[in-house]
């Protein structure tokens, strides 16, 4: 778990917006975070995403 | 009709929307719509004016669409459901002779929150909804627009909580990319 490849990452990174993740995947992700450009945007279109369904109800 | 009556019904609209949104059936939409406004009519006496009215219906509402969800659950679709958490059609997006990094890496979405005040850009995120597989999108609805917490949508849906994650992670990564596609714009780059 502790290195993460963007398929793990991205799931985690979903995961997330569910749950408090443990701190070991969140270590594991800042990690891979602060490496890759592709999973630190997918992880700002999830926050795009569940902003968009909360302006798409109201 | 009472003017608490006509404020109900000024927002039937509104409710039906959701419904439809959440139910992606327009009777049985219609039948919740009706339910919440005859439950919210027989219980006036409890309104409080402190709070709005949009948002009292609101709350009605979500657990007439719980209970009609949770009936659904016990039809067959929650095989489906299980289904559906099973399928691994997401694979395509990582190239796993590359150490599973993206095919295609993701967008930077330019001004999303400016999108979001557009009409246009709810009606491509229609047409992204539709295209999920049906339960899946029902999943999403609980947890992003009734914004059930995960541990209620598996108690109603009787999922276990790994099915959930995956279940929402395909709702992401099929929306997001429906949208990248389709709205935003696609980069070539390889990530």
């Amino acid at each position: 778990m502790l290195k993460l490849n963007c398929k793990e990452a991205s799931r985690l990174l979903s995961q997330a917006m569910d749950q408090k993740l443990t701190t070991t995947q969140r270590a594991a992700l800042r990690v891979h975070l602060s490496a890759c450009e592709a999973c630190t945007r997918f992880g700002a279109q999830l926050h795009n995403l569940r902003a968009a369904m909360r302006k798409y109800r109201d | 009709m009472s003017d608490l009556a006509s404020q109900f019904n000024a927002q039937r609209g509104y409710l039906l929307r959701v419904a439809q949104l959440q139910l992606r059936d327009r009777d049985q939409a219609e039948d919740v719509v009706q339910e919440t406004l005859l439950a919210a009519l027989a219980a006036e006496a409890k309104f409080e004016a402190k709070s709005s009215v949009k948002t009292w219906l609101t709350g009605i509402l979500k657990h007439k669409i719980v209970d009609a969800i949770r009936k659904k659950a016990r039809e067959p679709s929650v095989s489906m459901l299980q289904q559906e958490a099973e399928i691994d059609d997401l694979d395509v997006f990582f190239n796993e002779h590359d150490n599973d990094h993206w095919e295609t890496k993701p967008a930077e979405w330019r001004n999303p929150e400016r999108d979001l005040e557009q009409r246009q850009f709810m009606q491509m995120m229609d047409f992204c909804l539709d295209k999920l597989p049906p339960n899946t999108a029902r999943v999403f609805m609980l947890r992003e627009v009734m914004e059930l917490e995960s541990d209620e949508i598996c108690q109603e849906l009787k999922i276990t909580a790994t099915n959930l994650w995956v279940i929402l992670y395909r709702a992401r990564m099929l929306l997001r990319k429906c949208l990248e596609q389709n709205w935003f714009g696609e980069t070539p780059a390889h990530g």
